[in-house]
């Protein structure tokens, strides 16, 4: 293992001391427990948007805490879920009357301790409603699994209910948009290499030169099969065809593609896959009218990607194009 | 003959004892089929654990296990965080306020945290978890409370024999459960990392009686 850290204890910690350094205009960190608060929190009169999860997906949770999106983010250990003191913590520090809402993904331990935390900020009288992300189509059959994991469209859905706290809309209005997006929105990743979290020391999951993991998690946990690595063009196209069937994405469409790197996969390839995406999907009659792509829910250094597809509607591209400003999303303003 | 407040805090200090000499096998069994934190959590955990337990001095086997369950819920996170503190608040809510555990009280706290892990984790035995260790060793734990002249010692290690033996059977199932469940059919040949900290913490318990 290579990284440039002191002890892996310590990992997240130091940096989010960084970070409340290198973004102290829009945010600031708070320790033990440990979260990402936005510098003018709470925010009188508005309803706030609460993300959080292990940590090592940065961005994600907390470089997309300021105006316009998060409100605060509850960082757990490298890969770990936070407790629930812990984001009971960051709706203390966030939420007035006009409630709180917890974006969470679908794992086993987000769910329970987002869970508990919603209670325990309830009992404290505080209205604090939860929604559960599960748009990662590589897992399928919910019967026999944790059920859909929650990847990439999480970054939208909290870009887009931000923009609808920001508004003024009431926490039952933001709960019924979060569930829409929730219901249009689809993910896939793969991967090429693994990640090594600085705890364990050594990559979680071993691939051969020639080989790929399609349906990849945000963890390194395995989707749907392990497969020769291919060009760019038939990797994608194999992308694009597991999401737009999922839904299914329609001919006459309008979307958002999100093409994202799980943090090794440099820009250069990330735009070619992305240009190979929108090619295949406006072959298909969808057209895609917003786009994001880098790195913004990554899986530690793994190289991979993963592409998002969100069914707009005017309501959602003007959410999505509503001002923001946090330390990875910043425009409008 | 019972034990009081004393012998349940030995009994969770060899818990933690356990745990961190077998870290890095937890980490190990996680990274196979999961994301590698179990041992890292469980450590990290019962490290405070025992910190909290020397600062508290708890007087009643109920407090102690608050204690533990209060610390595991606020440290451990992941899944394993509000699983085994579950386990350990039901446990201690069952304890009450009586100043010791007999034979018959640990097979009730046994079966309370084994209640409380299915509440929370909605898991059954099959689904590669705790409760495949679990559920065995309450029910030999209540077979040996049956047995005339049993002593805890018995009882618990009857428990962790089963536990031992639940968690090897994991090693041929499809998780169903947590995030080994995507593995699906890749996961068979892998023991489950709750399942094996569930034996080692029993175990420990079990050594701790004797």
């Amino acid at each position: 293992m290579k990284k440039i850290i002191n002890d892996p204890a310590d990992v997240v910690a130091e940096s989010l001391r960084g970070l409340a350094l290198a973004h102290g205009d829009v945010l600031r960190v708070q320790k033990d427990p440990a979260l990402v608060v936005r510098a003018d929190a709470p925010v009188e009169g508005k309803v706030a948007v609460i993300s959080g999860g292990g940590s090592g997906h940065e961005p994600l949770h907390g470089g997309f805490v300021g105006t316009g999106m998060l409100h605060a983010a509850v960082p757990g250990a490298v890969f770990t879920s936070p407790t629930p003191d812990a984001v009971e913590a960051a709706v203390a520090a966030t939420a007035g009357p006009a409630g709180a809402l917890l974006i969470v993904k679908n794992y086993t331990g987000d769910v329970l301790n987002f869970e508990t935390a919603a209670e325990l900020a309830e009992a404290e009288g505080t209205p604090v409603r939860s929604v559960v992300i599960d748009d990662d189509v590589a897992v399928k059959d919910s019967t026999y699994t944790a059920g859909r994991r929650g990847v990439g469209g999480t970054v939208l859905l909290e870009k887009i209910t931000g923009a609808a706290a920001e508004r003024g809309d009431s926490l039952d209005d933001v709960e019924a948009l979060a569930r829409k997006v929730i219901g249009q929105v689809r993910s896939i990743g793969v991967a090429l290499t693994a990640p090594t979290v600085p705890h364990a020391g050594t990559p979680s999951f071993e691939l051969a030169d020639d080989e790929i993991e399609f349906g990849i998690g945000i963890h390194g946990e395995p989707g749907r099969e392990r497969i020769p690595l291919e060009p760019a063009d038939a990797l994608v196209a194999r992308l694009v065809t597991a999401v737009v069937e999922d839904l299914p994405f329609a001919s006459g469409d309008e979307v958002l593609l999100f093409t994202n790197s799980m943090g090794g996969t440099p820009l250069v390839e990330l735009y070619l896959a992305h240009g190979i995406a929108e090619k295949l999907l406006a072959e298909r009659g969808i057209t895609v009218t917003r786009r994001l792509v880098g790195p913004y829910i990554t899986s530690l250094e793994m190289q991979g990607i993963s592409l998002t597809l969100l069914k707009l509607d005017d309501d959602l591209t003007v959410l999505w194009d509503a001002p923001v400003n946090t330390p990875a999303l910043r425009w409008g303003i | 003959m019972g034990c009081g407040a004393e012998g349940v805090t030995k009994a969770v200090l060899a818990a933690a004892g356990v745990v961190a000499e077998h870290r890095t096998e937890l980490i190990e069994l996680d990274r196979a089929i999961g994301d590698a934190d179990h041992g890292e959590n469980m450590n990290r955990g019962f490290t405070v654990v025992v910190a909290a337990l020397a600062d508290a001095a708890p007087a009643t086997p109920g407090e102690v296990l608050k204690i533990a369950a209060k610390t595991l819920i606020s440290k451990v996170g992941g899944a394993a965080g509000p699983l085994y503190g579950t386990a350990f608040l039901r446990a201690a809510t069952k304890a009450a306020d009586q100043s010791e555990v007999d034979v018959q009280g640990a097979v009730e706290l046994l079966r309370a945290a084994l209640e409380g892990v299915q509440a929370r984790g909605k898991a059954e035995v099959g689904d590669a978890t705790i409760v495949d260790a679990l559920t065995p060793a309450v029910a030999a734990a209540e077979a040996a409370a049956a047995q005339e002249g049993a002593d805890l010692a018995a009882v618990l290690t009857a428990a962790a024999d089963a536990a031992d033996r639940g968690a090897e059977s994991t090693v041929d199932l499809v998780p169903r459960k947590g995030r080994a469940s995507y593995l699906g059919e890749r996961a068979v040949g892998h023991m489950d990392p709750g399942a094996r900290s569930t034996a080692l913490i029993l175990r420990a318990f079990a050594e701790a009686a004797r």
